[in-house]
């Protein structure tokens, strides 16, 4: 527990930055709507290889948004999870003991190295919900 | 009402990389991101760097730390330039800190710059700062297990140094562990171990830094060329 939450303070930093652009993209494409517009909710995709802690950034976005234009903005997260396609034989998976690693052995051959990342290294904005 | 949008949350720093690059490429400077641990020797490898490049090449080192410039008087101590970046608690450099501080530098001077990132195995890695390419500095006290363990940063390396093999027979560091693991993250991945102690395998860090900065300067002729 102790180890947990020092990864959560010791990532913050760096999920502050993530949430700073995520701040600038929501005022971004707020402005492309009236000068009452609102952003309600906003949805982002988190790779699990993205090197960014899912709790730490909804931490920094409540902390971040909190008494600002967007207090009240319901952040999701919809993780995404490791798919590989194995070096040596091809066969896709998404690895079940080390769901962070690409080093992991394959299913099918026991390879474990070498791998294509298929899919888990996406961090974007998925959908904005915004009131006119 | 809902809207799709797709908008990667790293866009401003890659742009803002992709224009530091394509500065870099028209100085003809060839850009190095340094990432190890606090206390791997990426201060110790550039000390030993300047003290015999410094007559070859016009260098200058970009230090990122949380507080103090001990590191950039290490630099200005063993007869380079350094820019102090400090971060707070900040644990990596980004795009937009390398453009402040290239505001304390004469790019049209340089040959070589060192972009010496925070003491962090995870963060730095994904900020683009417009290098050539990131160098992954790795020490014999850490353990032959770390390219395992952060394998993003090994990855994306164009060179993994192994600092401190004069520490090897008292450690059960296994050098083949290692570079064995790296290099099938990586297949391009070079490894070069060396200690800025006593100097030995340094030969094999200066060839990749000549290397590096021909053929940027080749790729500065052809572009001013065509």
């Amino acid at each position: 527990m102790a180890f947990r939450a020092f990864c959560l303070t010791f990532a913050a930093m760096h999920e502050a930055s993530l949430v700073a652009s995520l701040l600038t993209i929501m005022r971004e494409e707020r402005g492309k709507y009236g000068p009452g517009a609102r952003v309600s909710a906003v949805a982002l995709c988190c790779g699990a290889l993205s090197n960014a802690l899912p709790e730490a950034l909804a931490t920094a976005f409540a902390v971040m948004t909190r008494n600002t234009e967007f207090s009240g903005a319901e952040l999701t997260i919809e993780e995404e999870p490791l798919r590989l396609a194995c070096g040596a034989c091809g066969e896709e998976f998404s690895p079940e003991a080390f769901p962070l690693s690409p080093v992991a052995p394959c299913p099918r051959c026991g390879e474990d190295f070498g791998h294509r990342v298929l899919a888990g290294r996406e961090l974007y904005v998925r959908r904005l919900t915004i009131e006119p | 009402m809902e809207t799709p949008v797709v908008r990667n949350l790293l866009e401003n720093n890659d742009a803002e990389a992709a224009q530091l690059r394509a500065l870099f490429a028209q100085r003809g400077v060839a850009v190095l991101n340094i990432i190890g641990s606090p206390g791997a020797g990426k201060t110790a490898l550039l000390e030993r760097t300047f003290r015999d490049l410094g007559g070859t090449f016009s260098m200058a080192v970009i230090e990122g730390d949380p507080q103090t410039d001990n590191d950039a008087r290490r630099i200005v101590a063993a007869g380079g330039k350094a820019v102090q970046i400090n971060t707070g608690g900040g644990c990596h450099l980004d795009a937009a800190l390398v453009r402040n501080a290239l505001n304390d530098l004469d790019l049209e001077a340089l040959d070589l710059l060192f972009i010496e990132n925070v003491g962090n195995l995870v963060c730095p890695v994904e900020f683009d700062c417009g290098e050539d390419c990131k160098v992954a500095l790795l020490s014999v006290p850490e353990g032959d297990d770390k390219p395992e363990k952060y394998p993003l940063l090994f990855n994306l390396a164009a060179v993994m140094v192994l600092n401190k093999i004069d520490l090897l027979p008292h450690t059960d560091f296994n050098i083949e562990r290692a570079t064995r693991s790296a290099g099938r993250l990586n297949g391009k991945l070079a490894t070069l171990p060396l200690s800025c102690r006593t100097g030995e395998g340094l030969d094999g860090w200066y060839d990749f830094l000549r290397r590096l900065r021909t053929d940027k300067a080749a790729g500065m002729r052809a572009a001013a060329g065509s």
